[in-house]
């Protein structure tokens, strides 16, 4: 599996009236060809921030990337999404990376039909005619499971409902085969039944046109369904990266065993739902030690003053935290199995 | 009398529908929407009903119908066995500190005018003729209880986080120690890991005080989690009611089935043996909804039956009710 | 674990600090620092205030009598001109009067039009926006019915109308202008409260026991207060305009009293020859509005409870 995105150090800082926010401290991860990477964090963990920073969506100001790179490997060459020009990022987006927005009413144009949007992305990136764009249109609507297709082209948004919507908005984003799919919460405002159906969508479509997806949701159990590989992100950072069911058998980092030993499982024996003490720090000040520390049953001293490194606990498993505290977690775990 | 199979609230044949805005319209009962089509269901006291259903479900309309902030269309409500359908304005008022709602948007349920303490003082000052330092000492009472700190009085609401915030809605619904608490989707816009704390939360007040909730959701895990019996709910349909046990190992309903299967679960291993059993098609407009059976059009198993009859709402089971006409016919499932 | 907790005030976001007790000079104190940060309000509040004091205290700032003709020295141009004197700093008008004097007493007019006008048009208007938006339904309709058929009327040419029908005085200007304005605010007031309902905070006090009465003087009107003052603001800038413009065409206040808008009008037929009789009651009308305005704005944005940050 080849590489497609290599995001490095990545600090993006919001100059606002109030202050400084210092949205994401050092953000990483890697996407490999055809794979579907989860990042999973709470409100202002800086999930959305970071993907929208790489198809340069963020505003700017007051927005501003201080630092890192995002590699993009296309046609064997490497360029630096962070760094393209306006007319560069315009032929990507949409093209090589499409992007599926969380709440489709918005994100829809209000006044076009649903078809004119799609084919405006056909005809400016492939370079088809007004009737060729109508045909591939009509079979990108019926490929996301719209009925009727040759007619809901005329529809507008609001015509459409909430599901339905859903669906539009994923044409749009495969419609010149992406070869990443980033997805910010797509599910999340969908009842549940519609949710399952767009998510083995998903699925369907990633085996037709092999594209990567980044899933981005607060959700651990549409993690647990759809990801290869799930980073977990707090105040700005990476805090865990793995493999799923790594993740979910043997997670070490301290917020990641406290979500997930939050949510309540279906058809499990019920046990007291564990909180996480405290709330997310509110990211005015630079980070010079464990923004989790605070809230953290296993931290020391030492989680006060310094920055926790990145270290490695198993296969292709990293963890920002200090060997010392993950070394106590892995003992404590072996005590409770 | 055993106290816990007390029948605190039960309603009979409820149904609330809601007339179409369309201008000149002579027959109201055509063009309505039928949030709430004939639902009946008791809640005992002390117990954790939940009541879970998607969007068109009618399952908040139910909860703000049983408290009547919305006139019911028919049907009966009943309060620790005294009817209170047509109690008069008077009435109800007397009665409303023994029922009490804790709402889902906590932004928009707390005046942004009103420092909190005031919020949650307001049903003390409407209905008790308590001084004002009581006043002000039970409020202090409540923020402790609810795990807020007390010198936060002063704040407005927009100074608080989600969680906080529905901290504050619970306080204020605690505030004449209700018997009966509604709380319709409390905790579905907040975070995962403040999801929980609300959660027990509720569940440690419910011990020390005694009181009984209808907990109104469309997070099966969470309802699950909190409920002692569960009623599922679709198009203003009860489509299967059963112990919260029950109903996961033995969902007789082709609806609950699909609701659980869709559920995605925190767990890899789990997610990669289940059984999906995938719906068709989208939810009906409740202002049209299907006929005979409203799950029929996207029911796996739906024959020429379900379009033409309404089936009947029956225990299939003990305490265990359902209402499709196949119930009794199929063979046990296990969905998870 | 819970020392170190306590000990990192700034790292777990739990608001930690010191409850003041919160008096009168807090409250100067806070909204001292809201002008200070948005310093547009700021000079808004400054330009107002300096009307309001002329208005107050027009016989001590005045250096003449603002009456007072003097045929020998009219049309004397301001200090800055050849002809001008430190006398009159702004010149005299066609009958010899001091300008700056009839300025200065002219704020008096303009602001008494402009609140008197704007108390009653606010005040009615509430009300019946509040009646309009809670009851709705059919009176709901009647009541924006009428409304929005007064507001179709061209509003100059119906003031006009009026002022002439009624004839020159300062009392039918306020009343005037206090009517024909009361369709905003009922538009705007019907808005917010149809908007609050919508809110949940009113469900949630129905759902408390409140009485209709309670919820709309405690929940509503605090809620309402906010728009109906910026607004009130904007429309006060509004009326001066108007006053001016119903004094240059000769339907304000008699000729004696010193108005801007009389001002303008006699200035009109000399604006070629002497235009400082015109131009400087045209430049008191610009900077009493832009005054108003800034502090409307600026209004607007404080009145908020939700624009409001959180205290760090």
């Amino acid at each position: 599996m080849g590489k497609l995105l290599t995001v490095r150090d990545l600090v993006i800082k919001f100059y606002t009236f109030d202050g400084v926010i210092h949205a994401i401290n050092g953000m990483f991860f890697d996407l490999n060809e055809g794979e579907t990477l989860a990042i999973v964090g709470e409100s202002g963990s800086g999930k959305s921030v970071t993907m929208k920073s790489l198809l340069q969506l963020l505003p700017s100001p007051p927005a501003k990337i201080e630092s890192g790179n995002a590699y993009f490997y296309r046609n064997g060459e490497k360029v630096d999404l962070l760094y393209l020009s306006e007319s560069e990022i315009n032929k990507i987006r949409g093209k090589d990376i499409g992007f599926v927005f969380q709440d489709a009413l918005s994100a829809l144009n209000p006044v076009l039909s649903i078809g004119r949007q799609i084919t405006e992305s056909l005809e400016t990136h492939m370079g088809l005619d007004k009737k060729e764009a109508r045909e591939r249109a009509i079979e990108l609507l019926e490929s996301v499971g719209i009925t009727g297709a040759r007619q809901r082209l005329y529809a507008y948004p609001h015509q459409f409902s909430g599901g339905m919507r859903q669906r539009a908005m994923i044409a749009i984003a495969i419609a010149c085969s992406p070869k990443i799919v980033i997805a910010d919460e797509p599910t999340t405002a969908l009842d549940v039944t519609i949710q399952a159906q767009i998510l083995e969508l998903f699925k369907e479509i990633q085996k037709k046109l092999g594209m990567a997806i980044i899933w981005i949701t607060h959700d651990l159990g549409v993690v647990a369904r759809l990801a290869d590989r799930v980073m977990v992100m707090y105040a700005g950072q990476p805090v865990e990266v793995a493999p799923v069911e790594e993740l979910y058998e043997n997670p070490i980092h301290p917020y990641t065993i406290g979500l997930l030993e939050a949510l309540p499982k279906l058809g499990e024996k019920k046990k007291k739902l564990t909180s996480i003490e405290g709330t997310p720090p509110d990211m005015i000040e630079e980070p010079h030690f464990c923004q989790f520390a605070s809230r953290c049953r296993f931290a020391n001293e030492k989680c006060f003053k310094d920055n926790p490194p990145i270290i490695s606990v198993g296969k292709d498993h990293y963890v920002r935290c200090f060997e010392d505290i993950t070394e106590r977690i892995k003992v404590q775990k072996v005590k409770t199995v | 009398m055993d106290e816990k199979n007390e029948v605190l609230v039960e309603i009979k044949s409820l149904k609330k529908y809601f007339p179409l805005k369309g201008g000149l319209s002579f027959n109201v009962k055509k063009r309505a929407v039928k949030a709430v089509d004939d639902v009946s269901f008791e809640i005992k006291k002390g117990e954790t009903l939940g009541l879970v259903g998607e969007s068109g479900s009618g399952k908040s309309t139910i909860g703000r119908t049983i408290l009547r902030l919305y006139e019911p269309t028919e049907g009966k409500i009943y309060f620790e066995g005294k009817e209170i359908t047509t109690l008069d304005k008077e009435s109800l008022r007397k009665l409303r500190p023994k029922m009490q709602m804790i709402f889902q948007d906590s932004y928009n349920s707390l005046n942004p005018r009103h420092n909190i303490g005031y919020i949650i003082s307001e049903p003390l000052i409407i209905h008790t003729e308590m001084s004002h330092n009581d006043i002000r000492s039970r409020v202090k009472e409540l923020l402790e209880l609810v795990g807020l700190k007390t010198r936060y009085m002063n704040r407005f609401p927009h100074e608080f986080s989600g969680g906080q915030r529905q901290r504050i809605n619970i306080a204020r619904a605690l505030a004449l120690n209700p018997d009966f608490i509604v709380c319709d989707e409390p905790i579905s816009a907040l975070d995962v890991s403040i999801q929980a704390q609300i959660v027990n939360l509720l569940q440690d007040l419910q011990k020390k005080l005694k009181h009984t909730y209808l907990f109104i959701a469309h997070d099966l895990s969470m309802v699950q989690h909190i409920s002692d019996r569960i009623v599922v709910i679709y198009l203003g349909h009860i489509m299967e009611f059963a112990d919260s046990d029950d109903l996961f190992k033995n969902p007789l309903h082709p609806y609950t089935q699909a609701l659980i299967s869709a559920v995605p679960i925190p767990s890899p291993k789990m997610e990669k043996k289940r059984k999906r059993i995938i719906l068709k098609g989208e939810i009906p407009n409740p202002a049209n909804p299907p006929s005979g059976c409203v799950f029929h059009t996207r029911c796996p198993i739906a024959e020429d039956i379900c379009a033409v009859e309404v089936p009947e709402y029956r225990e299939i089971e003990s305490d265990h009710f359902v209402a499709c006409h196949f119930a009794d016919k199929r063979e046990k499932s296990r969905i998870i | 674990m819970d020392d170190k907790k306590a000990n990192n005030k700034n790292v777990t976001g739990l608001m930690i600090d010191e409850e003041k007790k919160k008096g009168i000079f807090y409250f100067f104190y806070y909204v001292g620092r809201l002008l200070w940060k948005d310093k547009t309000g700021l000079v808004g509040l400054l330009i107002f205030l300096s009307v309001i004091i002329s208005a107050v205290f027009s016989p001590y700032l005045a250096p003449y009598d603002p009456l007072k003709q003097n045929l020998k020295i009219s049309k004397t141009p301001p200090v800055w001109y050849k002809n001008g004197s430190i006398h009159h700093i702004f010149g005299t008008d066609d009958l010899g009067r001091d300008i700056l004097s009839r300025i200065i007493y002219g704020s008096r007019v303009s602001l008494t039009v402009g609140f008197f006008g704007v108390l009653i048009a606010s005040s009615l208007g509430m009300i019946i926006g509040l009646v309009s938006g809670y009851v709705g339904g059919k009176l709901d309709s009647v009541i924006m019915g009428a409304v929005n058929l007064i507001l179709a009327l061209p509003y100059l040419v119906f003031v006009v109308f009026i002022a002439a029908i009624l004839g020159r005085s300062l009392l039918n200007v306020i009343l005037i202008f206090g009517f024909t304005d009361i369709p905003i605010f009922v538009r705007v007031t019907r808005g917010e409260v149809m908007q609050m309902r919508e809110e949940g905070f009113i469900e949630a006090a129905q759902s408390v026991g409140a009485t209709t009465s309670r919820i709309l003087f405690k929940h509503i009107i605090p809620n309402l207060i906010g728009p109906i003052v910026t607004l009130a603001t904007f429309e006060m800038s509004a009326m001066i305009f108007y006053e001016s413009g119903l004094g240059f065409l000769g339907l304000s206040v008699p000729p004696s009293v010193p108005s801007w808008g009389n001002m303008l009008s006699v200035g009109r037929q000399y604006i070629t020859i002497y235009p400082w009789i015109a131009a400087y009651p045209g430049l008191a009308i610009v900077y009493t509005g832009l005054g108003i305005n800034l502090l409307g704005d600026w209004l607007r944005d404080v009145l908020d409870p939700r624009l409001r940050r959180a205290k760090k």
